[in-house]
């Protein structure tokens, strides 16, 4: 078992596992939103668990490094503390902030990362640019909110894992990207009835399941 | 190595050989008039298939002798369409003739092939030393070139494997076959070649990491996804002389011991797409591809892909994924793809003028081609230069050349008397330089520190009417729009980049718009999961560092110094300069913005105008009354006469 140090503090970490979850099996709190335990792959796309190794010039994401050895780790930088809040930002400015209506409130991982990284839910500086519609209702039993995801993509993860395929995918591209369903032509297909995984992962609240 | 075999190949590629070199000499020594024509994308653009047409029918109608060759492009794009003509009974040399339209073809067909009168006043220059016709390697366009990659560009057909090997070709893959993969590797690193897709990443170490890989059915990649905007070195090689290529990705096969290559092409460069497939066909046919090659126990296939239309997919992790089939978006790296690339297996991943540079390297060896450019960077560099400079197109010259001597000696300079501006390397991941950079050499190492990149040789020459804030917008427009929308920083990041750019150049800046550009964009280079993301800023940081007053104008006095953003200019006429009772400028406005004043002379209503220039054009050169300014309340009022009721 590698020990690696992390801000000052030496840890024990399982074999090939990866930076981040050593760190959060050992109760140091890495901000991150696209990350699923035992991902063979991390898609490293939330861009929010910064930390800097001693040897490497520029901090790298937590997620896609795998320990080793006496490895020395700071996650409380400025220059990590600055790209994690620049993300969340960024992130906040395309999101409807109206916690007291989303039934993610006091369980949002965004909520949790803003009140972590002392910001705001509503950025200053930066613009908000919001989606229209608000709620797409394109599943037969599940709501999507756009101006709540975050795209980290974890619905897809579980949807795979649990079924084998996914119902749940990337659609469009770029600042347009969206979650969105296959086989809307054939609802019968879904295989969604009893299975909430995508709904239990989801950590801001973007999909919900429908009241029917 | 055994002997045995190596006799073995020789007595297959020497049927092949000489076969090309009878073919060739029937062509040169037939005593007719040949007419190369370049038939390249950029030729045929320009109307080289009319061209070709109008020869065609007059050598038919006149029953002439001669014959058509049809070759690839020579690079002189400002030239397009290219046509040499070889007439050895008219005692004249080769001669380059530039813009053959048809009609100017019908002319040489009839006066040139049948009554042996070049035509001097459309001569462009001798393609050889004579008395007669001064030659074009007298002129710098030419003569400063170095050409390896592209050295049989323009004067083969790509759609002819023998034109090739009469040329050389395949003898590279020949001796390859005839070596040990370790002494490959050894020549491409003695050479000191650098990835020419941008990053500059050592080929010959890239080889022997993939080599090493553990894992059978390596890949070798052809990367020919060329994306950048004004970019078009790939595709011209492509479709000039695919063979090289081809060639190339053969050798890299044998080395690191793939038996499985792909050629990553756009499906929008359907010309490339068809000949680099063409070339496949007759490499197999001759048995240079396919199974035991010339002989040997050495197997390679190679098919096309076309990638349809997302630049990010010229990022490698993405290409990766497009061609299993998923979406093309990056992943982080490593693992990097010498280890695990397309399907997980070690895939060897180059762009088409890395691998188009290694049969030369092999011809003439490691220690030429070291000698060539600089230390750290050896070899020469393809760019594609558009934009305002007097001798666009595409050139080859060593690494080390200093930016002045490429615009301006090699390509002559800014047009019209303007003056140079700025010049941006590298497409938009790389930067715009300003005059004060044009003595940098043009190397990976230098263009780094100057903070734009090799890229994959874009290079947009711009003069004093570019407004740098609107080309950084430009620039952002295309990022933002081929995001493809995986990470956070440069889905959204670039977003609010774009947003902030497009209201500067509409004169809706404010203040602190310039400080939160420039944290947004270090953010995002350096948050980014993937090259894209993390070069898209890379317009807005260097523009901002050497435009910054630029920025500023536009912030603070609401002015466009280089008066481009139409939202911050203003057209109006002279009228001490306004001829009275001219039309000019008043029949071509297509918004019927212009007025006549009372003693007859022009106003624009600056409620219609929608700054279009037109008028700017069409006011006659001995007037010139039309006057632009920057900011629009600068217009002197003028006003309107009352409709008449």
């Amino acid at each position: 078992m590698p020990k690696i140090l992390v801000d000052d503090r030496e840890i024990e970490a399982e074999e090939g596992s990866t930076l981040l979850q050593a760190c959060l099996n050992n109760d140091i709190y890495i901000p991150n939103l696209c990350y699923v335990e035992g991902m063979q792959y991390p898609s490293s796309s939330c861009r929010m668990c910064f930390v800097e190794i001693k040897g490497q010039d520029k901090p790298v994401a937590a997620c896609v490094v795998t320990v080793r050895e006496n490895m020395v780790v700071k996650t409380e930088t400025e220059t990590v503390r600055r790209l994690q809040r620049s993300a969340l930002r960024l992130l906040l400015s395309v999101h409807r902030v109206d916690c007291k209506n989303c039934q993610a409130n006091k369980k949002c991982e965004l909520q949790r990362i803003a009140k972590f990284l002392k910001i705001g839910l509503k950025p200053k500086k930066l613009e908000q640019y919001l989606k229209e519609p608000e709620i797409v209702q394109e599943h037969p039993c599940l709501d999507y909110y756009p101006n709540r995801c975050v795209l980290c993509g974890k619905c897809l993860y579980v949807c795979r894992k649990q079924h084998g395929q996914s119902v749940l995918t990337f659609a469009k591209r770029g600042f347009e990207t969206i979650i969105s369903f296959y086989g809307q032509d054939d609802e019968s297909k879904f295989e969604c009835e009893g299975c909430t995984v995508c709904v239990d992962i989801c950590p801001v609240g973007a999909l919900i399941m429908r009241d029917l | 190595m055994n002997p045995a075999n190596h006799k073995k190949i020789d007595q297959a590629f020497g049927t092949i050989h000489a076969e090309a070199l009878q073919r060739r000499n029937a062509f040169k020594t037939a005593p007719v008039p040949k007419i190369h024509i370049g038939m390249a994308t950029c030729g045929i653009a320009s109307g080289a298939l009319e061209t070709k047409k109008a020869f065609e029918e007059v050598l038919a109608e006149r029953n002439l002798d001669a014959r058509i060759h049809t070759v690839g492009c020579l690079g002189h794009c400002y030239a397009e369409p290219v046509v040499i003509i070889d007439h050895p009974d008219s005692g004249f040399p080769p001669i380059f003739y530039h813009e053959v339209t048809a009609g100017k073809a019908k002319m040489l067909a009839k006066l040139f092939i049948e009554e042996g009168d070049p035509r001097f006043e459309h001569v462009y220059g001798a393609m050889e030393a004579n008395d007669l016709i001064p030659s074009v390697m007298d002129f710098s366009r030419f003569n400063m070139e170095k050409r390896i990659v592209m050295e049989k560009c323009g004067y083969i057909d790509p759609e002819d494997i023998y034109d090739y090997i009469a040329e050389g070709g395949y003898a590279a893959l020949v001796k390859a076959l005839q070596s040990n993969p370790d002494e490959i590797i050894q020549a491409a690193q003695n050479a000191g070649l650098r990835g020419r897709g941008g990053a500059g990443f050592s080929t010959g170490r890239k080889w022997e990491l993939a080599q090493k890989a553990a894992g059978k059915d390596k890949f070798v990649i052809c990367n020919a996804d060329e994306g950048d905007p004004g970019a078009y070195m790939d595709r011209t090689i492509l479709e000039s002389n695919p063979h090289q290529v081809i060639e190339g990705m053969a050798i890299c096969a044998y080395a690191v011991g793939a038996s499985k290559a792909i050629v990553y092409v756009r499906a929008e460069y359907p010309l490339a797409v068809k000949l680099v497939t063409k070339a496949i066909r007759q490499a197999e046919e001759q048995g240079l591809l396919g199974s035991g090659i010339l002989g040997s126990s050495f197997n390679l296939e190679i098919d096309v892909f076309q990638g349809s239309g997302a630049f990010v997919c010229g990022e490698e992790t993405a290409l990766f994924r497009s061609i299993e089939g998923y979406r093309g978006t990056p992943r982080h790296r490593p693992p990097f793809p010498v280890e695990q690339g397309l399907w997980d297996r070690p895939t060897v991943i180059n762009n088409v003028k890395t691998l188009a540079s290694i049969p030369p390297i092999l011809n003439k060896g490691a220690d030429w081609y070291r000698n060539i450019g600089t230390e750290n960077s050896s070899g020469t560099a393809i760019f594609s230069i558009v934009g305002n400079v007097v001798h666009p197109g595409l050139v080859e010259i060593p690494m080390g050349v200093s930016l002045r001597t490429l615009i301006f000696d090699i390509c002559g300079g800014i047009p019209n008397n303007k003056k140079f501006k700025a010049v941006q390397i590298g497409g938009p991941s790389g930067g715009c330089l300003n005059e004060d950079f044009l003595d940098t050499p043009v190397d990976f190492d230098s263009l780094t520190a100057a903070g734009a990149m090799m890229g994959s040789g874009g290079m947009v020459v711009m003069d004093e009417d570019t407004c740098m804030v609107e080309v950084a917008r430009y620039f952002l427009d295309f990022t933002q729009h081929e995001s493809c929308g995986k990470c956070t920083f440069c889905r959204i990041g670039t977003h609010h980049l774009l947003k902030i750019l497009t209201r500067l150049t509409k004169g809706e800046g404010r203040e602190g718009d310039l400080e939160l550009l420039e944290v947004l964009s270090a953010d995002i280079k350096n948050g980014s999961l993937c090259g894209l993301g993390k070069t898209a800023p890379n317009p807005v940081i260097t523009s901002l560092k050497y435009f910054k007053d630029e920025y500023e104008a536009h912030i603070n006095e609401k002015r466009c110094p280089a008066l481009m953003c139409r939202a911050l200019t203003a057209f109006y006429f002279d009228l001490d300069l306004c001829a009275r009772g001219c039309d000019a400028c008043a029949t071509c406005c297509p918004v019927d913005a212009v007025f006549t004043t009372r003693n007859r002379k022009k106003g624009v209503d600056q409620e219609l105008c929608v700054k279009c220039g037109e008028c700017v054009v069409a006011c006659p050169p001995e007037y010139d009354a039309v006057r632009k300014v920057s900011p629009p309340d600068l217009v002197p009022i003028i006003e309107k006469p009352s409709e008449k009721t």
